[in-house]
């Protein structure tokens, strides 16, 4: 079953990336189908261990609401990243305060742990610098207002928890 | 020509935060801040004209690529300055003098 969907999934990507028409008859090319189909194949049996582990959470609808409603909050705070950011570079005298905080996370799977420090690389002024026991993440700050670790936590992670663990817990 | 226009407004914007991402991995004093230049501005940067193309594309395509691109280069761009930063603190490359805090390394003893 697992698999099945993986091999779909791939093989989607695929036909999406190569979009195997013709460009004047719009014929299917049949050679970058059966292409497709074996390059799928090959990844599903190397990527086997890799997928998915609960297959269950993939397919809740519920989740992928989550998930495009956190899109239009991750554009927002990206965009105010980048500012931000412009900001500090092109500013004369480059107001920085560089400094490498802890936060605390209480998310659990390996996936939302992902996202969480994906999401914080991408967001104002901070850059995930590593994980710890899963539980704890370093956090690059250029701009350190606090230095405790309940309010760092507060500070950073507040935004975007919440979501992360509607979509991916 | 109205997607040409806002296509090509895209491309611009996107130019110049590529650009303003460069000036950082100029300016900033030490690798990690320059991780965070390089990271956030280009990404949005290369988003944004990914975006321009896929208004400009006359084929779906073409539109297709791009957002699958933007996608992927969302989830890439944030785990490869990850995986710099954390190479990079563990190799022992000192933050910038006027660092505030370092709690990995007061950890790590």
């Amino acid at each position: 079953m697992k698999k099945t969907a993986l091999f779909i999934a791939a093989f989607c990507l695929w036909f999406l990336l190569v979009w195997p028409f013709h460009p004047i008859s719009q014929r299917i090319l049949w050679p970058d189908v059966f292409v497709g189909l074996g390059v799928a194949l090959l990844i599903t049996l190397v990527m086997r261990e890799f997928s998915v582990q609960r297959f269950r959470r993939l397919i809740n609808p519920v989740r992928y609401f989550w998930l495009v409603m956190y899109a239009f909050v991750f554009a927002y705070y990206l965009i105010k990243a980048n500012l931000d950011m412009a900001f500090r570079i092109i500013h004369p005298s480059m107001p920085i305060k560089p400094g490498i905080v802890k936060v605390k996370t209480n998310l659990q799977t390996d996936t939302a742990i992902t996202a969480l420090a994906n999401s914080i690389t991408l967001t104002p002024g901070t850059l995930t610098v590593d994980v710890v026991d899963r539980n704890y993440l370093y956090v690059h700050w250029i701009n350190v207002q606090t230095e405790n670790e309940a309010e760092a936590t507060h500070k950073i992670l507040g935004r975007f928890e919440w979501f992360i663990k509607k979509i991916f817990e | 020509m109205m997607n040409d226009i806002i296509g090509l407004f895209l491309l611009c914007v996107g130019v110049l935060f590529n650009f303003i991402g460069c000036i950082g991995l100029v300016r900033f004093p030490d690798v990690y801040n320059r991780l965070q230049a390089g990271t956030k501005c280009v990404t949005l940067g290369t988003c944004l004209i990914l975006l321009g193309v896929v208004f400009m594309a006359t084929t779906g395509a073409t539109a297709v690529k791009g957002i699958l691109c933007m996608v992927f280069i969302l989830i890439t761009s944030p785990t490869a300055a990850h995986a710099l930063a954390r190479g990079a603190h563990k190799a022992g490359i000192k933050l910038w003098d006027k660092s505030v805090v370092d709690k990995y390394a007061e950890d790590k003893q």
